[in-house]
């Protein structure tokens, strides 16, 4: 195992309420991992335990093997080797953005340290600012400073705690995309928090979701949103509704959905499933007998998202294409897709 | 007390009205004018009007030189009355309504201003119906600074010879030797003072909520022709009463005895008020800066209530605090000396009355807030992130104090340090109850003098104080542009 980052069974409190609860969590070498999750649910705080500033009550975080956080020893976060990029990015208004970028490597020989900025600038793109302060930057390149100031030191593992979120939606995605090439790049072993799961998704090779301050799924991007292990994960992430359905021994559905077939179910369902229907598990089809009812529509550019009714009165989402355009009230006809539909016991 | 409340008022939002909403050739040179007369103590700009206005003064031997008037012909108003006290305070207190109605105006929403007008308003109503009730907390914060340095003002009031309470204190103490009344005076006093802090504090929280952070362009009212020449003409007349005419007529009487009077003893005035206000600075700042540290790291209640009863003496009138400090002092002294007597017959006498200490000590009480929140607004720039950036980059504490805090600190720490300064160099009560036997200070001296009628040799202590004065006047110019770099 060349795990970079292991979390065990890690345990923070934050004003004597538990914050983070028996979180467990690896990452290996040159792995960009997220740590995803609607806000206090504690994922800035397990950041924060592994930058070194809070402790852990119970549990061990290590990195490269060595042990540097327990619940009888914290290492000071100065000694960690470990980068952080900070959600108000903290650049030293005081200093311009080679003096930043340089503020890690003080032990360095002079020449060997200006070379490592010079080096920093390049790989951010931002050598013709190496004199400028930080209020004279627009707030994507305030972010790549930030970036190249905490890689500067090498650190073993770079931390990021929601660096996007201050920054406009168009750059958001953009920009996830280039620090993650970025960091590709270099081999850099990263965590990033974020309630945004596009981010989530644009960055990491590896989510862990949490809620209420445990780590309830940990998996790679398509996993988690095709294959959610719970109702909250599936809530969480993407779009869809939770219906209740019954279902027969045959595998037969309520409310005319067709039927599942019985051999994939798990044995011990009763007589009724929960089910998650993502928008692309309904499809169009004007030669289909099934016809909803019309609740509401949005126009999302090249698609319209419907939102019909069942019989019983539940709702499903439906993508169709923006030119297959039916106004409010009345009837879409659909076919259901429920090959990849997720199943949960129901009650 | 409503008089000058009245006269803040009326000058200050004129003032913040015609340099934020108005356009007008000179409107630039005189939004940071109106702060000159900030820089003018009221008891020297009382004594210099008397110099002009008095029976003997030029203005009234012109008139009787031009009508051959003699004494007792015509009725000309006296300067020297509660009315003048009035106008006095009023011409140097109005800046702080300036100051503060004035942001309040430039931060308020145009659009509000607009719909006002495209509903039928004219400007002038839009002022009143709309602007005026907008601003109404700022105005109330101005006014109440305005007014707490009213009741601390002692050396106008006792120049005109105008009863008020710090006149009444004084008297009670130095007078009739009567200790006790005087401290039920001083806590009478402060009961006014409470209520204006409270008056000062409410409405500094409405401020916030009218605070709009909207990003958008102020659009000023051009003003054309014998408009803006009368909005330039009362700009030039409030400046120009509240500080041109009294700091030339200072020049002109400092040069006219120059060389008699800038002699040794003025340049050990000179150097007792330099030291002693420096000393003083320097300890404001470092309690200031201990108790925003303790702020910033504990930040229980405990601690924030410490600091909040620390930064009151601002508003306490200096005489109050003497008085406060003196009396525990001397009770310590007495029994030191009682202590001293009894087990070593060793008279100690009056160990820290009227000592130098004594005197830092009750000036660290009385500015403690001026640097506290200079120190405060500094420290709040560097906010926790930073603090951890630097240490998940390898910094150690010490280093991060060294290395982040000290370089985003020093100007302000340099700026409380100045106010302080400034301030304790132009305190008059404090200083004429606590200071030593036979030590004098710029303030004292010029007070001491304008009251012995000595107003030409008062002069140059008095232009010493102000130009020192306008020091902070420049800071505060300063951070204005920077806001109109922002808003324009």
């Amino acid at each position: 195992m060349n795990d970079q980052l292991v979390i065990d069974k890690v345990t923070v409190t934050y004003d004597n309420v538990a914050a983070i609860l028996k979180a467990s969590f690896s990452l290996a070498e040159g792995e960009i991992g997220c740590l995803l999750g609607p806000s206090g649910c504690g994922k800035t705080t397990l950041l924060r335990a592994i930058a070194g500033f809070e402790p852990v009550i119970e549990g061990s975080v290590s990195l490269h093997g060595k042990s540097i956080s327990t619940a009888k020893y914290t290492q000071a976060p100065e000694d960690r080797a470990v980068g952080m990029v900070f959600q108000d990015f903290a650049l030293f208004p005081h200093l311009n953005v080679s003096k930043n970028i340089g503020f890690g490597l003080s032990k360095m020989p002079a020449k060997q340290r200006d070379d490592r900025i010079n080096k920093m600038l390049a790989l951010v793109s931002l050598g013709d600012s190496a004199e400028k302060f930080p209020h004279e930057l627009s707030g994507g390149q305030q972010q790549r400073v930030a970036l190249a100031r905490a890689l500067a030191p090498n650190p073993q593992i770079l931390l990021l705690d929601e660096p996007f979120s201050n920054l406009d939606a168009e750059l958001r995605t953009q920009l996830a995309t280039e620090v993650r090439t970025l960091l590709k790049e270099n081999k850099v072993t990263a965590l990033m928090v974020t309630h945004d799961q596009d981010e989530a998704f644009a960055m990491a090779d590896k989510i862990a979701l949490l809620n209420g301050g445990k780590i309830v799924q940990v998996d790679a991007p398509y996993q988690l949103y095709h294959k959610p292990s719970s109702l909250f994960a599936a809530d969480f992430i993407g779009k869809g509704s939770v219906i209740n359905v019954g279902i027969d021994a045959a595998g037969l559905l309520g409310n005319n959905l067709g039927s599942l077939s019985i051999q994939t179910l798990p044995k011990d369902l009763g007589n009724t499933v929960k089910l998650l229907v993502r928008p692309d598990d309904v499809t169009y089809d004007k030669t289909s007998d099934t016809k909803l009812p019309i609740i509401s529509k949005a126009f999302l550019g090249p698609n319209y998202l419907y939102e019909l009714a069942l019989t019983d009165g539940q709702c499903v989402p439906c993508l169709t294409q923006s030119h297959i355009d039916i106004p409010i009230g009345e009837t879409l006809p659909v076919r259901f897709d429920l090959r990849h539909v997720v199943i949960f016991n129901g009650e | 007390m409503a008089g000058v409340g009245f006269g803040t008022l009326l000058l200050g939002v004129s003032a913040a009205w015609l340099t934020a909403m108005c356009d007008f050739p000179g409107r630039k040179i005189l939004s940071w004018a109106f702060l000159l007369p900030m820089a003018m103590p009221a008891y020297i700009i009382a004594y210099t009007y008397t110099g002009i206005l008095d029976f003997a003064g030029p203005i009234q031997s012109i008139l009787r030189g031009i009508f051959g008037w003699s004494y007792g012909d015509y009725y000309f108003p006296q300067i020297r009355s509660l009315g003048g006290a009035i106008c006095m305070l009023s011409l140097v207190l109005y800046p702080y309504v300036y100051m503060l109605v004035r942001i309040a105006f430039l931060e308020q929403s145009t659009a509000v201003l607009e719909a006002s007008r495209n509903l039928g308003k004219k400007p002038w109503e839009t002022l009143f119906l709309v602007a005026l009730p907008i601003s109404r907390p700022a105005i109330v914060a101005g006014v109440s600074l305005a007014l707490m340095e009213t009741l601390a003002d002692y050396g106008t009031v006792a120049y005109f010879g105008v009863s008020a309470f710090t006149t009444g204190i004084f008297r009670t103490w130095y007078g009739l030797g009567e200790l006790t009344t005087a401290a039920q005076l001083c806590a009478f006093l402060l009961l006014f003072v409470f209520a204006l802090i409270m008056a000062e504090r409410w409405s500094r929280q409405r401020l916030r909520f009218h605070h709009n952070s909207a990003n958008k362009k102020l659009v000023r009212m051009q003003l054309k022709g014998w408009h803006a020449y009368i909005a330039l003409l009362i700009g030039c007349l409030i400046v120009g009463v509240g500080f041109v005419i009294p700091a030339t007529q200072l020049l002109i009487w400092a040069s006219s005895r120059w060389q008699e009077n800038l002699n040794g003893a003025f340049l050990s005035l000179l150097f007792n008020s330099f030291s002693l206000a420096a000393i003083a600075a320097i300890c404001c700042v470092i309690v200031a800066t201990f108790l925003a540290y303790t702020k910033r790291v504990f930040n229980s209640r405990l601690e924030l209530g410490a600091v909040g009863v620390a930064s009151l003496g601002y508003a306490v009138p200096g005489t109050v605090i003497a008085v406060g400090v003196l009396i525990p002092v001397a009770w310590l002294d007495n029994k030191i000396d009682f202590f001293s007597r009894a087990w070593f017959d060793i008279p100690t006498g009056l160990l820290l009355s009227g000592t130098i200490g004594i005197l830092v000590f009750a000036y660290v009480v009385r500015f403690l807030s001026v640097s506290l929140n200079t120190v405060e607004s500094g420290l709040s720039a560097i906010k926790p992130s930073i603090d951890e950036s630097a240490r998940s980059l390898g910094a150690r504490p010490a280093q991060v104090l060294k290395r982040v805090h000290l370089p985003i600190l020093r100007s302000s720490l340099l700026t409380a340090t100045l106010l302080v300064f400034v301030d304790v160099l132009k305190e008059l009560p404090t200083t004429l109850i606590l200071r030593p036997f036979n030590f004098n200070t710029l303030a004292v001296r010029t007070y001491e003098l304008a009251s012995d009628e000595r107003l030409v040799d008062a002069a140059l202590p008095a232009l010493a104080i102000v130009v020192i004065g306008l020091l902070p006047v420049l800071l505060i110019t300063k951070s204005i542009l920077n806001e109109r770099a922002r808003h324009e």
